[in-house]
Order: structure tokens, then sequence, then C-alpha cells
């Protein structure tokens, strides 16, 4: 078996492995990427439509020239990747951490490291996630897998589509069957509002007259060899109407109902998993239950923005750096989600120094207003125009906001 | 009348634009300037940035094989926001090109894209 020693490895080259990585290198530190596919990128590479590095580039890039950008970066650092490793375990023997990776060219692999950042991302919600009842004929996809298809491997999966879920991923395939000359017959969403971003309901529905039907649930799927058809029914009031049911042809659906962070790992090494968040509980470094491993990324939580995604990872990096250096926080104040606030991330704040804070709302509101409180008395109020869950909010809380904090203080962040 | 909802932002104003008696366009619904912008352009100029793929092939002229590790359609994006609608016929122009491998990242595989001041170009390095 191949012995390998580095400061630190990073699970995942995907815009969150990348940004992590090239943070631990900046600072001098040795880095090994792990990365289970042929090439760098992660998802990047096949969300081929625009809208990425607004704010990171500050122009619109489409996923792969995002991703490449970062590439560029890892190589000309000449920071080490392992490609097509899948990691199997990381665990402590005898006081040090250890990574054990299985690659086709290196075989097995134990990687002494004694930082860790984890950036696996995250995977699709599917039909069993849900419980869609049916039949369970061929024709069933969920959105990001057909993405795959239509973008990498160049087959389309069908010609009559209907999207269940109206989360982005979902959206931009609407539009991607669209041009690529399949008809999408309609999206179907449990909830009264749209899951995904505006300007895709807008640009890949509202462009191509795709009705989006809210409030209403599929309650069959037909078909014995290949889909036939679904059935949709109404939901008023919290209730299913039976009698308004409708039959919607097609051959092909698509589902795009949620992603979860892919922890399978981080479970197996005993880190802490938060239920609100699906990913790890995480101190003020961005440290997971189990010292010296990190997470950052949609394996933390699910990022709307790939932005985000590089700028939180690159503080996890940072700490990462940090904490090989030796630095330790010397206190960190709790964090509680307050009204309407569904998470907050980090779970504890450092009172020395900057804390970017990334939340999530439960509701849909106009003019709300986000609150800071330390120990109930409010420190920070911001009033925002428009919050959505789908929309993440941040927050940055510095020393000053916490001056007045004493031992056992609790900061809460509310939406009233 | 005509309803537009603004994505300038997340707020998502749902628009009204109409015409009065003198012919000028007047927005209502919109919660700041960027709204009537948006919907004047909207209007007379729709655009948008068309991202496609276009087929790939090896040096030999052959389809990369499942074995390759190469994926076997190339991305691609217009340089600019394309007339709204003139994309259908676009598309067809690209569904009949294919890009040959290796490929950098902005090589321009449609220039002038039906006479318009905007280029299709691969958006991502492959094979190189």
């Amino acid at each position: 078996m191949k012995q390998l020693t580095f400061d630190a490895v990073v699970v995942g080259g995907g815009a969150a492995g990348m940004s992590a990585a090239l943070e631990l290198d900046a600072r001098g530190h040795s880095v090994l990427i792990l990365e289970r596919e042929d090439t760098l990128g992660g998802i990047l590479m096949q969300c081929i439509h625009n809208g990425f590095g607004l704010i990171e580039f500050n122009e619109e890039l489409t996923g792969p020239e995002f991703a490449q950008r970062f590439e560029e970066k890892v190589s000309a650092r000449n920071i080490q990747a392992s490609l097509r490793t899948t990691v199997l375990d990381i665990r402590e023997e005898e006081g040090r951490r250890v990574v054990y990776a299985v690659s086709p060219s290196q075989g097995m692999m134990r990687i002494e490291a004694r930082a860790v950042v984890l950036a696996m991302g995250c995977r699709e919600r599917n039909r069993g996630n849900i419980r869609i009842p049916g039949t369970r004929p061929a024709g069933i996809y969920t959105a990001g897998l057909a993405q795959r298809l239509v973008n990498i491997e160049g087959y389309i999966p069908g010609k009559d589509v209907v999207i269940i879920g109206s989360g982005d991923i979902g959206l931009i395939m609407a539009r991607r069957m669209t041009w690529s000359g399949c008809k999408v017959h309609a999206v179907i969403e449990i909830l009264p509002y749209p899951s995904g971003l505006t300007r895709n309901i807008v640009q890949c529905l509202n462009d191509f007259g795709i009705p989006l039907y809210l409030s209403h649930l599929v309650t069959d799927i037909y078909g014995k060899d290949r889909v036939e058809g679904i059935e949709v029914t109404p939901i008023e009031s919290g209730a299913l109407m039976h009698e308004k049911a409708f039959k919607i042809a097609c051959d092909t659906v698509l589902l795009s109902v949620g992603l979860v962070p892919e922890n399978e790992l981080s479970r197996n090494a005993g880190i802490e998993i938060q239920p609100t968040t699906n990913g790890p509980w995480v101190d003020s470094m961005l440290m997971t239950s189990l010292p010296g491993v990190f997470a950052c990324g949609n394996v933390l939580h699910v990022h709307d923005l790939v932005d985000y995604v590089v700028e939180e990872a690159r503080r996890a990096g940072a700490n990462a750096a940090a904490w090989l250096s030796g630095y330790r926080p010397s206190r960190e104040i709790r964090i509680k989600t307050g009204s309407n606030i569904r998470y907050v991330l980090p779970a504890r704040l450092n009172p020395e120094r900057e804390n970017r804070l990334y939340m999530r709302s439960l509701v849909v509101k106009n003019d709300a207003r986000l609150e800071v409180r330390l120990d109930g008395n409010v420190v920070r109020s911001r009033k925002l125009a428009h919050v959505q869950p789908s929309e993440m909010l941040s927050l940055t809380l510095g020393p000053e906001d916490v001056a007045a904090a004493g031992r056992d203080s609790v900061v809460e962040i509310a939406l009233v | 009348m005509q309803e537009l909802i603004c994505i300038t932002c997340p707020m998502g104003c749902h628009l009204s634009v109409d015409t009065d008696a003198q012919g000028e366009m007047k927005v209502t619904g919109n919660r700041c300037v960027r709204g009537e912008q948006y919907a004047r352009e909207e209007i007379f100029n729709p655009r948008r940035v068309v991202t496609f793929t276009c087929t790939a092939v090896l040096p030999d002229g052959s389809l990369p094989g499942p074995s390759s590790n190469l994926p076997r359609r190339v991305p691609v994006r217009t340089t600019a926001a394309f007339p709204k609608e003139r994309i259908p016929e676009l598309l067809d122009v690209l569904r009949g090109i294919t890009v040959r491998l290796p490929v950098a990242r902005g090589s321009v595989v449609l220039e002038r894209a039906l006479g318009m001041e905007v280029n299709v170009v691969v958006s991502r390095s492959i094979g190189a």
C-alpha cells in the first residue's frame, strides 16, 4: 500500500475543494486534493449555462469557465491532485489523522495528514426520498443526471418531459431540453411558491410558455416499460383535491426535489451531523466535531450560488492553515437560530475576529428585518426588502458587535 | 398591456407595461428605476445568452468512446446576449457543428453568428 504524508488532504476537487486547497497552499502547507472524477471541477462541468461568478469574478461565466479559472490556479501552483480516486475512510491511528483512498493507477493509498478539509458536495434527492406512488418504468431521472447525460455524455433522455419540483436544476433543464428539441409539458411544485431563483423561472419557463403548477402534487406515475404519463392533484388549504386531479402524457420525468449533502464519509468518521442542514456541525473555524477536520461548500450546507461556496471554502482553507500553525480561538460564543430562521452557520462565533455567517429563511416575506440579539438585546438590525427560503442570507459580525458578551452569552439571529 | 417579472434582483417585481395615447411607455409595479429599464429592454430588444453543446470528435474524426475519459459534447456559449427571436435559428446552426479535440476554451466555433456582432465560443478546454 502506498504511504503518503501531507499537511492537509482535501476530499473533493470541485469549486469548494480547489478553493480551500489554494488557500492552504498559499499559506505554505503541503496539500493533496482527492477527486473521484476524471477532471477537477465537480458539478460545474455539467452546468454549461451562464450565471456563475457574478460575485467572485464580477462577470457572468458558464460552469466550466468558472471551474477552469480555479483549475488553472491549482495547476499553476503545482498543487497535487489525485484523480479517479475514491476516499474510503477517515480515521485516527495512534493519534494521527489518516485518510484511506483508492484509485486505478495508485491502488490503495494511506495518507497521513494533520488537517482534512471535507468538500464532497451534495447529491440529488430521488423518487424514493419523496415517495411518489405508481409503477416503476424507465424514463424517470433526477434533473442533474439528465443534465450530465445531455451536456457531457451526449444522450437525450426522452422527448415529452414533465419536471417534478421547481428547483434550479429542474428549471435549467426545462430550457436545456426545450433547446434540444424536446417538449417540456409542465413543472409541478408542491409548495405555493417556486423553490428556484426568479430569474430561472422567467428565463427557463416563461420564455418558452412552460406551465408551472404551484401547490400541486404528482400522485401517480403510469407506464409499464416506459413512462406514459403522470397524475397531478391540486392542493387547496393543505388538502388534496382528488376530484380535480388530471393527467399529463409524457415519456420522461425529471426530478428536481432538493439536494442532500453527501456525508457518508463524515458519518463513518464519527463526525456530528446537524439535522437542519444534513451537514456537519462546525465551530467558528468551520471545524467539525473531529479536531483538524474542516468542512465547506455543499457538503456543509446546500448553497444556491457557487460564489458563496468558494468564499466559504477559502475561509475553511485559511482556518485549516491557521489551525496547522497552532492557532486556537481563546473562546467562542454560541449562536442560536431565532424566529423564521431555518439555520445559521457556523454554530459558534469567535469574539476576537470577523465572523461571516450564512443563514436561510423559513418564510417568504417582503420588508423583513434581520435582528442579531446578544443575550436578548438587539445589537444589530438590518432591513431586507425581500427574503425567501431559496435565497441564502449572509451577515458579518465583528468583535464590536459582541463586545458586551460574557462567559455564557448567546447570540440569537432572527427574522421579524 | 403586458405583464413581466423583473429579474434584475431577487425581489422579482411584477411589472405592468402600458402604452399611453402618445405612444409613451408606462411601467408600473416596479419598486426601483431598474425595473423600468428592464421592461424597456425586454419589450423592445429581448436578448439572452445562449449556452449549448456541439458534437466532439477525435482527431481521426471518430466519436470519443466510453473508455476514453473524454466528454462526447463540447460546451459552447455566445460571447454576448443574442436576440431572443433568432435563438431557434442559431440552435439549428450549432446542431450541425462538430468540434475536433483537443480544443481550448475561447476557441471560436461560429464567427458573427447569423450576421450579428456575436461569436459562439468553446467554454471548456478539453483533452489539451
